[in-house]
């Protein structure tokens, strides 16, 4: 059976600035239409009553460990945890061993995407070689192999002249560079947000003036190069005010922020608990206060988890040891939830277009939407339903999370890749 | 469940109080040799050394002797912890043997802290990197009482790399909880400004002369040039700038008690005139090491 009817579901698809019930009809993987009452005879039906159906969830920036990692993440099981977070799309970072920096290693991650993953991968190509920083990598030819975006994520580009070379060559190929913003040597050795806490703990602080000083150059640099610029997970008050500023101008700056940094500030961590440990660090109140407002207002684009697994051997140290990153994929729709819609900070279609619509366009992907012909990605969710997040049963293969036992009100409930239902709820 | 000693900062001004009064018991009297103890006889104490230390170990070896207890001490350098072995497979190794309790120093802030949530066996905290050493601030108060009435109300000037101090850390949360003000003074990038809110009572200075004026008491910390990660002072100026010496001395109060954790850098961080003068109080400070610490592990181990 190859067609299917999702019925009685509140659709809800900012691309076309639908918000009503009906029903969304699905014929060989593509969305035919939208509307009420749809004649399902000869149809499989997923009855979506009481729920809200969207457009598949896009994740712009997750880690799938493959190749190299295979024993935190693989493409197959990070897929899986996509689909269990309601995700239809992941767009994974390059850090992988070897790197994603040459079109052999992007064809790699597609060929095993093509064979084990249950939604859309789309690789990130390294800006340079190694992502060491100094020579541009394979760019044109990695672009034919399937990346969508370049960026060298977790090690930024501090040279300001590689990057301005790497944004000149973006620009003609027409892809967007993401930023990790991080000055390496003023975050040097640091483990969690410079402030009061880090002090008192005793731990080294990654100041947010690290990220700040690089956004700045960025910004500055995108205007010089004209190229599409991207600020990955964005964690500090003065760099929404400087992606507001660089909007503001009308340059082709956008940003993402990460579940973890509107829901959660430095003094929520379990003292010297490393599933607290990521970067950029939790940052203070005021910081969590204005990424908020930076979602609210529109000068934050999308949502992207940075789901970054790690084994647990690894987490299980002593903090300064432990290295960065937590999951997101699981918990990333049930937070915005909570802080987001239940907190009436944002309407739901907004809260929709955050995670699909946005993010398509930032990396200009033809989907997040449900438009007649597009590919029929589905995400359904609910907005009530009790339930707790258990990390140990997670599709994952790794368990570095602070949300364990978080109890969480709405959340994914059923995730259509290509017309087919590939997790459900259990 | 875990009723280990992690720092300073989670203990009450009565918790302190019934430390430093017990330990007051365990001093021995002038000229005369020390009493054994047998309140924790058949208890064992495994000191667990991640860092190197000798003042600090031998310190707790001969406060759990002198209790009667059992102790093994294990350093990193002669330990499995070499051969890769992680924190918590050694720890877990290592609470497999039943020991009722573990001291244990550490180059990673938090380790203790971290570990105490996952071993049922108190944890005593001999130091973890750049946190909190308990027993030291315990013991600098124990100090100062011994001759002082109180602490409340004194000046007390703590002097040098505060940023990488957990001996400063431990200090400032006690004294603090008694009421004390404190200044911390050391050059700009060994004293981060958030140091001043991280209790109550603290000002902070770059100007050593300040800093002593008037003071009760001054604290004088090591130049712990391992725990530096890049040049944050010349080397060659901070005996002229931050470097104690008779001078300065007498800006304080006439009875001012000088301190130092040890071991003291002569001619570094403090002139040895200084160091070996009637003011120091650096000897004492080693003594009451002992006493003190017999009062921590009396509490954690005497149930």
């Amino acid at each position: 059976m190859n067609k299917l009817v999702v019925k009685n579901g509140r659709v809800i698809d900012p691309s076309q600035n639908i918000d009503c019930v009906c029903d969304v009809a699905v014929e060989e993987g593509i969305v035919q239409h939208v509307g009420p009452e749809i004649n399902a005879t000869g149809c499989d039906v997923f009855d979506a009553s009481g729920l809200v159906v969207a457009p598949g969830f896009i994740d712009i920036h997750v880690h799938l460990r493959e190749p190299g990692f295979e024993h935190s993440e693989t493409v197959e099981t990070g897929a899986r945890a996509a689909a269990a977070g309601g995700f239809t799309s992941v767009c994974c970072m390059p850090n992988t061993k070897p790197v994603n920096d040459n079109a052999t290693v992007t064809s790699y991650i597609v060929e095993r995407a093509r064979r084990n993953a249950i939604v859309n991968v789309y690789p990130i190509g390294a800006i340079t070689k190694s992502s060491a920083g100094e020579e541009l990598s394979a760019i044109a030819s990695m672009k034919a192999a399937g990346i969508v975006a370049i960026s060298d994520d977790g090690k930024p580009v501090m040279n300001s002249r590689v990057i301005r070379r790497a944004m000149e060559v973006a620009r003609s190929l027409d892809l967007p560079m993401i930023q990790h913003c991080e000055d390496l040597h003023l975050s040097a050795g640091g483990d969690m947000h410079e402030g009061q806490l880090s002090t008192r703990l005793g731990l080294r602080g990654i100041p947010r003036a690290s990220e700040d000083v690089m956004v700045a150059r960025d910004i500055l640099l995108a205007e010089v190069t004209g190229v599409r610029y991207h600020v990955a997970h964005l964690s500090s008050k003065n760099s929404v005010q400087m992606v507001a500023y660089a909007k503001a101008k009308g340059l082709p700056v956008t940003a993402e922020v990460s579940p973890h940094h509107f829901v959660l500030a430095d003094s929520d961590m379990l003292p010297y608990d490393s599933n607290y440990k990521m970067k950029p660090p939790l940052r203070d109140t005021s910081d969590v206060a204005a990424v908020t407002e930076g979602l609210v207002n529109g000068t934050i684009d999308a949502i992207a988890t940075d789901h970054a697994p790690h084994p647990g051997d690894e987490k299980m140290q002593e903090f300064e040891r432990c290295p960065f990153g937590i999951l997101g994929l699981e918990t990333a729709l049930g937070l915005s939830l909570e802080s987001l819609y239940h907190n009436q900070k944002i309407t739901l279609p907004h809260l929709v277009a955050l995670f699909t619509q946005n993010p398509a366009r930032v990396l200009s992907l033809d989907r997040g939407t449900l438009k007649p012909g597009a590919p029929a990605d589905i995400t359904v969710f609910g907005l009530n339903h009790n339930w707790t997040y258990d990390v140990n049963r997670s599709a994952s293969k790794s368990r570095n999370t602070p949300f364990h036992g978080y109890k969480f009100r709405g959340g994914p409930v059923a995730t259509i890749v290509a017309g087919k239902i590939v997790w459900q709820a259990g | 469940m875990n009723r280990g000693l992690l720092g300073i900062e989670e203990l009450s001004r009565t918790e302190i109080e019934q430390i430093l009064s017990r330990a007051r018991d365990f001093q021995p009297p002038p000229h005369q040799p020390f009493k054994r103890f047998d309140v924790l006889r058949g208890k064992s104490v495994v000191n667990v050394f991640f860092e190197a230390s000798t003042r600090t170990r031998t310190s707790f070896e001969i406060a759990a002797r002198r209790l009667g207890a059992e102790t093994i001490s294990i350093t990193a350098s002669g330990s499995s912890v070499s051969k890769g072995e992680s924190l918590v497979d050694t720890l877990n190794t290592l609470g497999a043997m039943r020991p009722d309790a573990i001291v244990m120093r550490h180059a990673a802030s938090g380790a203790p802290h971290f570990l105490s949530r996952y071993l049922p066996i108190p944890i005593i905290n001999a130091g973890d990197g750049t946190h909190e050493h308990p027993t030291q601030a315990l013991l600098d108060a124990r100090t100062i009482l011994d001759r002082t009435s109180s602490i409340e109300g004194l000046r007390v000037a703590i002097i040098g790399d505060i940023a990488h101090s957990r001996v400063a850390r431990s200090n400032i949360h006690l004294l603090s909880k008694f009421g004390a003000s404190i200044v911390l003074c050391g050059p700009a990038p060994l004293l981060p400004r958030e140091m001043s809110s991280i209790a109550t009572g603290i000002e902070l200075t770059n100007d050593m002369r300040k800093a002593i004026i008037n003071a009760d008491v001054i604290m004088m910390l090591r130049v712990q040039l391992e725990r530096q990660h890049e040049a944050s002072f010349p080397a060659g100026e901070y005996f002229q700038f931050f470097g104690l010496r008779p001078e300065h001395v007498q800006l304080a109060k006439p009875n001012v008690i000088v301190m130092h954790p040890g071991p003291i850098n002569r001619g570094r961080e403090i002139s040895s005139e200084v160091a070996d003068s009637q003011r120091s109080a650096i000897l004492n400070q080693v003594e009451n090491g002992i006493a003190v610490r017999m009062a921590v592990l009396e509490r954690v181990l005497a149930a």
